[in-house]
């Protein structure tokens, strides 16, 4: 966490009494069992969330319903997937005394409030924001970390300003190499590393790396970053520092668990070594690789043989944006062309949809997803000893009779 | 479909000041902490040291069935001790990695 605003988180404490509001939690609502083992997890309703699968409690993670990705393009900001590192989670937040710190080698250090941020030229972008370890459960042989299914992602239209347009206001001084970013949270234990990430200087000009503080047209939710989170486009997860408080901009690479040694791939063009073995050189993890999903048929549903069955799903990409997504319903022997739904931009979901006849019997149907970049998607999954960006073409089997 | 590329084309100025509407200070109250640890050998030097920072699905959500339990719950502890800077003696460590390799297992 930085420093800075613990102070004012405490008086935020002080003031629930006077009109501040206080987020209810509700009972659990069941149990949701994912696709392998140790699977089972409960579904619980956090506040600002409906029933989710809770992975873990302290600091909390938890994944998204797959069914919610049939709904639409956008990710509901009440189901969009939760996951902090660190148990001093903020509490409670007040928006009128939050301060954006801007400092280190800049020429005019800041320090904004939402009302200063939101005099700037907004901006929106609608982009996925995938968690590096999403699908980390189906790796074999299984890896150590937070044991998620598929839903470890969302898509959402962000609203903010650009990081640009507030370091140019702080004048960013000739020999910067990074930008640091670190929020309200916090370790438990002042021996763990605090959890703070940078980006490369010219990346976080780009103008297209934000500081976002809405998502789907509402204020973002508090368990997603509220009051303000860094947006960074066809990026992992793990960049998109939630709670965001503070960006130091630095004259030398940071040198912290969390880039050093933490979400590093293997240096090479899979990102994969050999089951059970580790990598001779790594590199921070960065773009999203090119993935694709049916979102409609459900894994284990049976259909009537011979009804045009409506297939549809989603795809994205770091950020080529999707060319092309094919569909297979004999278990990848033969493919069909896909037909592509609205183009959202570059960073989003892009919707599609196929119709198929099948006959009687068991179908794996697959989807596999070309990027304008030309990167598809392997048809048997790479494997790195940290579980990250698995990208294999995905199945459902169905039943028709 | 249709409500969703209504909403595409409302005006930004609308959306913004919904976003920005939220004057109030925001607090959440987590739900009850309901995991626990399952009972076995050096169960509660397990839970007084892992608890400290977080809470025990972190462990019981971990895959079993793995071909080298002892080895996979050493890496871990290891990882919290040297990453995470756990105050963890050498000999409670032992009991903790007994603990998960011999619960966690199966």
């Amino acid at each position: 966490m930085a420093s800075m605003n613990r102070r004012e988180v405490g008086w935020a404490v002080a003031s629930l009494g006077l009109g501040g509001v206080a987020l209810p939690a509700l009972a659990g609502e069941g149990t949701a069992v994912l696709p392998f083992e140790n699977g089972e997890r409960p579904l619980v309703r956090y506040p600002q969330k409906r029933a989710l699968l809770r992975l873990t409690t302290r600091p909390p993670q938890l994944e998204t319903p797959f069914s919610v990705f049939d709904e639409g393009p956008l990710t509901p900001a009440d189901a969009f997937y939760v996951r902090y590192h660190l148990a001093e989670t903020p509490p409670d937040v007040d928006p009128a005394t939050f301060r954006l710190e801007v400092k280190g080698h800049v020429e005019r250090p800041l320090s904004l409030s939402l009302a200063q941020l939101q005099s700037l030229p907004p901006q929106e972008i609608i982009a996925v924001n995938q968690c590096s370890g999403n699908s980390r459960g189906f790796f074999d042989p299984r890896v150590a970390g937070g044991q998620a299914g598929n839903g470890m992602m969302g898509n959402a239209r962000w609203t903010g300003v650009s990081l640009k347009a507030v370091l140019d206001k702080a004048g960013v001084k000739a020999g910067a190499v990074q930008a640091r970013f670190d929020g309200l949270d916090g370790p438990v234990d002042p021996a763990t590393p605090d959890f703070a990430k940078a980006l490369d200087i010219d990346h976080a000009r780009d103008g297209e790396v934000m500081l976002a503080w809405a998502m789907n047209g509402r204020p973002l939710p508090i368990l997603n970053g509220y009051p303000l989170r860094l947006v960074v486009p066809g990026w992992y997860g793990t960049y998109w520092v939630k709670h965001l408080n503070e960006i130091t901009v630095l004259d030398a690479p940071l040198d912290n668990f969390w880039m050093t040694t933490a979400y590093r791939i293997p240096d090479n063009d899979c990102h994969c070594v050999a089951p059970g073995t580790t990598a001779a050189k790594t590199v921070p993890i960065g773009r999203y690789d090119v993935r694709s999903f049916i979102t409609n048929p459900a894994d284990g549903t049976r259909l009537s043989a011979g009804r045009p069955l409506a297939l549809r799903g989603i795809a994205f990409d770091g950020g080529s944006g999707i060319a092309r997504v094919k569909v297979s319903a004999d278990d990848g022997a033969t493919w069909v062309e896909a037909t592509l739904g609205p183009d959202l931009g570059r960073y989003s979901f892009r919707p599609w949809s196929a119709r198929l006849r099948l006959s009687p019997g068991r179908h794996v149907l697959k989807v596999q997803a070309v990027s304008r970049s030309g990167e598809t998607q392997p048809a048997a999954p790479s494997w790195n000893p940290a579980g990250y960006m698995r990208n294999v073409i995905e199945s459902v089997i169905v039943d028709a009779a | 479909m249709r409500r969703f590329l209504a909403w595409l084309a409302a005006p930004l100025a609308a959306q913004l000041a919904a976003a920005a509407a939220a004057a109030a200070p925001i607090a959440y109250k987590a739900p009850p902490e309901t995991a626990v640890l399952a009972p076995g050998p050096n169960s509660e030097v397990a839970q007084a040291y892992c608890s400290a920072c977080h809470s025990a699905d972190y462990i019981t959500t971990q895959p079993r069935k793995l071909a080298q339990p002892a080895a996979f719950w050493t890496g871990e502890v290891a990882k919290m001790k040297k990453a995470y800077g756990a105050r963890l003696p050498e000999e409670e460590s032992k009991k903790i990695i007994a603990y998960l390799a011999g619960t966690y297992a199966k």
